[in-house]
């Protein structure tokens, strides 16, 4: 368990992060996300110990862990750029956290054999990093971390530099690994269907500042402020101002495009702008006069085109409603 | 220069410079191995006749010569050491942030801008002369007796100084390589539970491999012919202690006026080069691929 009390972390006259409480269970996934410059790696490096903090307290294990050198902590942490040592082989780079405890050369190997047999780097062991693809080096810098047995992963953002296919590969096997070694997590993503896909446990991050945390359903469903339910969803839910918002008591309204029907007798009426065929779903763009443009999550089937009049109904119960000060009202 | 026209017209442009070129190399060459083959003495003009090897013969077999060489040797490989240890410790030293980084590394080229002549000047009157220079005022403050550097340790004074001229080139050179070094590397290997020592000779010390080749190799071809050092410090002695195999040409065709003997010394040194280009490029060579 990971326990963050009043951490705060500036650098010279900048808050970066202003004071966060934040408890991770046991054996949860959970994962910072935010618009870049949140301070997600930040406070993930505060946690890993490359950075010290400027005040409060982070404890592991009931252990106070705030001024323990990194090594000490029992962390292992994955890096967006793999950070692997190019002169080394695959076996040795695994095994370089192994030997620097001055583990038993047997059991070292041992270890790095096993971690091999999880990451299928069996045939790539005497390899150096220059000679692998971006997913196989992804998987060395994970096998390196798992050899250690930490008490929980962290992760920098490991699929930014990845292609999109494999992004969504590798993200699989990240959840599967998991589920298997069932070890805290931490994974830091800009991108939000990382986190929706993967997390146990949210952390939207906004400014430094924790803006909600939850199970990514929990997110979805409602959202604490327009922060977070601008961010997580994709497409971005429609947000309604004005006397539209006022009818429903709120500042702003909140509706997600998959929760607009198109219907003939619904209550707004709109021109399409933009309407992209995905085959499953198509998302039509419609400029709703006084609501703004909205976007609109129809069927795969549904043939519409620039120009034509839709009338659309919002699904009763899935208007979420916000207040002045950018909070959720009940 | 795709097509056999433009590959054509590339080889004609290029061609003065590529001739102009062998031409600077192959004539001097030429008339050294002449001459070599020569009885050529200065005060005896006009009575030059071939004879062949004899030169090499007594070149080689003159008792200065063996002398040369290991000085030489030793002196290229003493200079060595001392830049690589010492530049990568000055490195790894600049490459911490520190107030006044920048006119710091300026300065610390400035010694290799300074010309061999006038720093060996300076070294020999200003340092290590036994009554006005600046270690013997030390070693009479601490009651010691000046040490007579140029006379009772030559060879060891004349690398010091070529080693003090040579270390800025090193360290700038370990300094870029040590900057280009991977920070979340560094980092990980933090994490790892790598010491400070440990990440230096796991991580940094293989990451310059390629940079200290690159400095031995340069080095080495400039430190074959050291001279001017040596000509305005000890004039190669006392007796042959300082002298290295360029002194020992210098000495044989201008102070004995015999040209043909300083010639022959001239090719044994370019073969000396050469062997020794052969067996840096066997044991290094291969850090330069990428």
């Amino acid at each position: 368990m990971i326990t963050l009390t009043q951490v705060r972390k500036s650098f010279g006259e900048v808050d970066v992060i202003p004071g966060i409480d934040l408890a991770i269970e046991d054996g949860e996934f959970v994962v910072f996300v935010g618009p870049s410059g949140c301070g997600k790696s930040t406070l993930l490096r505060l946690i890993a110990g490359l950075e010290d903090t400027s005040g409060g307290i982070i404890s592991i294990d009931g252990v106070d862990a705030t001024d323990l050198p990194p090594a000490k902590r029992r962390l292992a942490m994955v890096f967006q750029s793999y950070a692997l040592y190019p002169h080394m082989s695959v076996r040795k780079n695994i095994a370089f956290p192994l030997k620097m405890a001055g583990m038993d050369p047997a059991e070292q190997e041992r270890r790095v054999n096993h971690a091999a047999k999880i990451l299928n780097l069996g045939n790539y062991l005497d390899r150096r990093p220059g000679q692998l693809s971006g997913g196989q080096r992804q998987r060395v810098a994970i096998g390196r971390a798992i050899v250690r047995e930490p008490t929980a992963f962290l992760f920098d953002e490991p699929l930014s530099n990845l292609d999109a296919a494999l992004r969504v590969s590798m993200r699989q096997e990240i959840s599967e690994l998991h589920q298997s070694l069932k070890t805290t997590m931490i994974y830091v993503t800009h991108d939000q269907v990382e986190a929706m896909t993967m997390a146990d446990k949210i952390v939207v991050l906004n400014a430094g500042r924790i803006e909600q945390v939850g199970s990514p359903m929990e997110l979805y469903r409602s959202p604490a402020n327009l922060f977070v339910a601008g961010f997580i969803g994709s497409p971005k839910m429609n947000l309604i101002e004005g006397p539209e918002a006022a009818k429903h008591a709120a500042t702003t309204i909140g509706i997600r495009p998959e929760h607009i029907d198109i219907s003939a007798d619904g209550p707004w009426e709109g021109v399409v702008g933009l309407s992209e065929h995905l085959g499953s779903d198509t998302f039509l763009k419609v400029n709703a006069g006084p609501l703004g443009t909205l976007t609109v999550r129809a069927g795969g089937e549904v043939m519409m085109h620039p120009g034509d009049t839709v009338r659309m109904a919002p699904q009763p119960g899935k208007l979420l409603r916000f207040g002045a000060d950018g909070k959720a009202m009940a | 220069m795709a097509t056999a026209h433009s590959r054509t017209a590339a080889r004609l442009m290029l061609s003065p410079a590529v001739i102009l070129l062998l031409l600077w190399m192959i004539v001097p060459l030429g008339m050294t191995l002449y001459f070599s083959t020569l009885r050529y003495n200065l005060l005896m003009p006009g009575m030059e006749t071939f004879v062949g090897f004899e030169n090499y013969y007594y070149f080689v077999n003159q008792p200065a010569f063996w002398a040369a060489l290991s000085n030489t040797l030793i002196l290229v490989l003493g200079v060595l050491c001392i830049t690589v240890v010492g530049g990568i410790l000055l490195a790894l030293l600049m490459d911490q942030p520190f107030w006044g980084q920048g006119i710091v590394r300026v300065l610390v080229i400035a010694p290799f801008f300074v010309m061999p002549t006038v720093s060996a000047l300076v070294w020999k009157n200003m340092f290590m002369n036994p009554v006005n220079g600046i270690f013997a005022h030390i070693a009479k403050a601490l009651g010691l007796p000046p040490f007579d550097f140029l006379s009772h340790a030559p060879l060891a004074s004349i690398i010091l100084i070529v080693a003090w001229q040579w270390l800025p080139f090193a360290t700038l050179i370990l300094l870029t390589a040590l900057q280009s070094l991977d920070r979340e590397q560094q980092e990980a290997a933090e994490m790892d539970g790598a010491n400070g020592f440990q990440r230096f000779f796991y991580l940094t010390v293989p990451h310059l491999t390629r940079s200290i080749t690159v400095v031995i190799l340069i080095q080495t071809i400039f430190l074959l012919s050291v001279f001017a050092e040596i000509l305005v410090t000890t004039n190669g002695g006392p007796g042959t202690a300082s002298t290295n195999l360029t002194y020992l040409v210098y000495a044989q065709s201008l102070l004995n006026y015999d040209v043909g003997g300083g010639s022959a010394g001239g090719i044994i040194a370019v073969i000396l080069a050469n062997i020794v280009a052969i067996f840096l490029m066997r044991m290094i060579g291969k850090n330069l691929e990428a």
